[in-house]
């Protein structure tokens, strides 16, 4: 039976992809503004977060409406809880691509201190995550969730990998390159907070996607797609 | 057996003995009038004129005046009886006026039958100047029935569900139109019903039409509504009881009884297969 | 947007009991107002003072103004017979007329004048498809219309007050009856309908007024605590009786 309710999670739906969307743009802006050294596409992204900590609230508000009014239940009520899980992850990947933006701006004025290899090895890494996590969330697929889950040790290895170099190729053989390597280790780090918390919107999804699953298919959970 | 089902059993034995005794009793009647009067019922019983002091012949113009009488009595009480029944239930507020009119019509359905004979006396033959008479007799038989016309209409009335009176107001319907397009049509077979069962019990009376114009011995057809007329309960009491050779008209007096007997049951009956037949049309 | 039925000060008297006190609200075109509060808190009351169905109760009084595109329905010249047209009505219980389907449907139509016979079955087709009933109903129009089941009894009340075409739709507990199912059907067909009528609809059932009232007014013993937009009165109420009373913390 068609529902006037399933316009309602439409909505809600559509929100959060949006929210995905300015998320995944923020880290692919602010990794080009530390490839190309460019002081405004980083302040761009400090400034567009205002518009992804107003999309957050709208969201919220939405989902709890929801869940007030419409008292949703089984896969409707799973779905509107976890969105606003993902919500909030979305929102804190955001803030994560702020800080490497604040952390170009850093950059900026100093001089290159080694070319770029492996941060952007980490940075692509973190993308494909978020954006896979996304697309397991819209098509409820608990196989490419936890597929991004298992890529989470590929990212903390990179980032142990940048740490070691900065430290013991840089750092410890000269001081003095610690104002440029440290907000490199920062970003890094940024980086791989960001992959945190794609692996944990994937495990949402897969609480999402589990629970039906397990009442309706319980083959798929043997299944491998 | 415990003292509860010993009880129980009592009260069911005590039901079905008061059933048998009303069954019994009718058993009885029909009996002694079915068995000393069917030897008298002929063809010529039922169609020809009395003769020789009512010793001999048939008792066709008792029956026609019983029939018109009748016919005059479901002319007056019906189209009364039913709008008094539509006013009261439909229309008229609750307050002690209306409450005051309901409790006379119930006495009045009370009161004699004789009581209404010396009325009809008064006002139709004497005031009204009608003479005694087809008319006087049926307007008075009229007055008797229509408290029992307007009780059973009313009842009628009072059972359709008054959600079909809101359902139809709220559609845009005035008042009248309401209770005329979905109130009456459920209402008539009810109505009806209980017309009918009381024109059976007037068409049976005697005391009304004793002075209003029921004649003994009239060996002819009445020609007019101003005449006065023979009449199956009145013939049946003076054979029984007025007549100077009783003893030799009693075959005669029983052979009136079963037609009268079987007059009032086949109205009663046909009331029952009307409102039967009424109902499942309106299923359908 | 012009306020499509504005009650001011409405004050309702049965006999000398006091049913409504002072009822002020402003309601919108097409949108659906839910009208809740505990038993006996008047919300029938109002709702049936809005069609004037109120009169036929001996007793009944009213005082205040109701005001229908601007106009008191209560002024002396107006006709009743009119105002329920243009304001139908949908009551708790079903009480389809002991007729046929179509007889049902038709009904109000005939009662209204129409005789066209080629208008009166198109109207019925149209208020049957409206009321989501067509398609269980099309091929057995002369079946009376207690063969149907409650649910469909209740559409085809409904559809018999769509058929005389009116601009405001009252209905009192339409579900109240109904088995959860059908229940659904009638809320999404509520929803449905809104686009092309004013809805206001009286439940005891607060999770349904929150499911489908654009609008929420919560009545308690004859007053109006509060009113406003449905999703308000649901997660932040201003009145604190209003969120005791939602959240069951009495009544």
């Amino acid at each position: 039976m068609k529902r006037h309710f399933d316009e309602d999670l439409k909505k809600l739906n559509t929100d959060i992809l949006k929210m995905a969307t300015l998320a995944e743009e923020a880290i692919f802006k602010s990794i080009e503004a530390l490839k190309n050294r460019d002081k405004e596409l980083a302040q761009s992204v400090i400034q567009e977060d205002k518009s992804v900590d107003e999309l957050e609230l709208t969201v919220e508000e939405i989902a709890i409406d929801l869940l007030a009014l419409k008292q949703p239940l089984a896969r409707d009520l799973r779905f509107i809880t976890t969105g606003m899980k993902i919500n909030a992850e979305l929102e804190r990947i955001a803030d994560l691509a702020v800080n490497i933006a604040q952390r170009v701006l850093e950059l900026s004025d100093k001089p290159i201190l080694k070319p770029l290899i492996d941060i952007p090895k980490l940075t692509d890494v973190a993308r494909k995550m978020v954006k896979d996590v996304i697309d397991a969330f819209v098509n409820s697929d608990e196989t490419l969730a936890r597929k991004v889950i298992l890529s989470d040790s590929e990212a903390d290895n990179l980032r142990n990998l940048i740490q070691e170099e900065l430290i013991n190729d840089y750092m410890s053989k000269d001081a003095s390159t610690a104002t440029r390597a440290v907000p490199l280790l920062l970003i890094a780090r940024h980086l791989e907070r960001i992959c945190d918390h794609a692996t944990n919107i994937a495990e949402d999804v897969i609480y999402m996607v589990q629970a039906k699953v397990v009442k309706h298919h319980p083959e798929k959970l043997k299944n491998n797609k | 057996m415990n003292k509860k089902h010993f009880k129980e059993l009592m009260g069911f034995i005590l039901l079905k003995i008061c059933i048998s005794i009303i069954g019994l009793i009718l058993i009885i009647i029909l009996y002694d009038i079915i068995s000393k009067g069917a030897g008298k019922i002929s063809w010529e019983f039922l169609t020809s004129m009395p003769r020789k002091g009512m010793t001999e012949g048939g008792i066709l113009p008792a029956i026609v005046g019983t029939v018109m009488v009748t016919a005059i009595t479901a002319i007056l009480s019906v189209p009364l009886g039913m709008g008094c029944a539509i006013y009261l239930n439909e229309y008229a507020k609750d307050n002690k006026i209306t409450r005051l009119i309901r409790m006379s019509i119930r006495n009045l359905s009370g009161v004699p039958s004789i009581v209404y004979g010396l009325f009809g006396v008064v006002l139709f033959v004497q005031l009204m100047h009608i003479g005694t008479c087809i008319l006087a007799a049926g307007l008075t038989l009229g007055l008797m029935t229509l408290p029992w016309t307007i009780t059973a209409s009313e009842e009628a009335l009072k059972n359709v569900p008054n959600s079909y009176r809101d359902g139809a107001l709220a559609l845009g319907a005035s008042k009248w139109q309401a209770i005329r397009t979905n109130v009456l049509p459920y209402a008539i077979p009810g109505m009806l019903t209980g017309t009918i069962l009381g024109l059976a019990r007037a068409a049976g009376e005697t005391a009304p039409i004793l002075f209003t114009g029921a004649a003994f011995y009239l060996p002819f057809l009445p020609k007019s509504l101003f005449t006065q007329f023979m009449a199956l309960p009145y013939h049946l009491y003076i054979m029984s009881t007025q007549h100077h050779a009783i003893a030799k008209v009693r075959p005669i007096a029983y052979g009136t009884a079963l037609v009268l007997i079987v007059l009032v049951f086949t109205m009663n009956l046909s009331a029952i297969i009307l409102r039967y037949q009424l109902r499942k049309r309106r299923l359908e | 947007m012009d306020v499509k039925i504005k009650s001011e000060n409405l004050n309702f008297y049965y006999n000398e009991v006091q049913a409504l006190k002072d009822i002020s609200m402003d309601i919108l075109p097409n949108k659906v107002v839910g009208i809740i509060g505990p038993s006996g808190c008047g919300k029938s009351t109002f709702l049936r003072s809005i069609n004037r169905m109120n009169d036929v109760i001996f007793g009944a009084k009213s005082e205040g103004k109701l005001l229908i595109d601007g106009k008191n329905i209560y002024d002396p010249d107006v006709d009743v017979v009119q105002i329920r047209r243009r304001v139908g009505m949908v009551f708790q219980k079903s009480n389809p007329f002991p007729k046929t389907i179509f007889d049902n449907v038709a009904y109000g139509l005939r009662v209204n004048g129409i005789k066209d016979k080629e208008y009166v079955i198109q109207k019925v087709e149209k208020s049957l498809k409206d009321a989501a009933l067509w398609n269980e109903v099309k091929d057995r129009f002369s079946k009376s219309a207690f063969d149907l089941s409650g649910g469909q009894q209740q559409r085809l009340c409904i559809a018999r007050a769509l058929a005389v075409e009116p601009e405001v739709l009252l209905m009192d507990e339409p579900a109240s009856a109904l088995d959860p199912t059908a229940t659904l059907k009638i809320e999404e067909l509520i929803q449905e309908l809104k686009k092309k009528y004013t809805i206001i609809i009286v439940t005891h059932n607060m999770q349904q007024a929150a499911r489908i009232s654009d609008y929420t007014a919560f009545f308690m013993m004859g007053e109006l605590v509060e009113y406003d937009i449905t999703s308000k009165i649901f997660t932040k109420p201003s009145k604190k009786i209003t969120e005791d009373y939602i959240t069951g913390r009495f009544g």
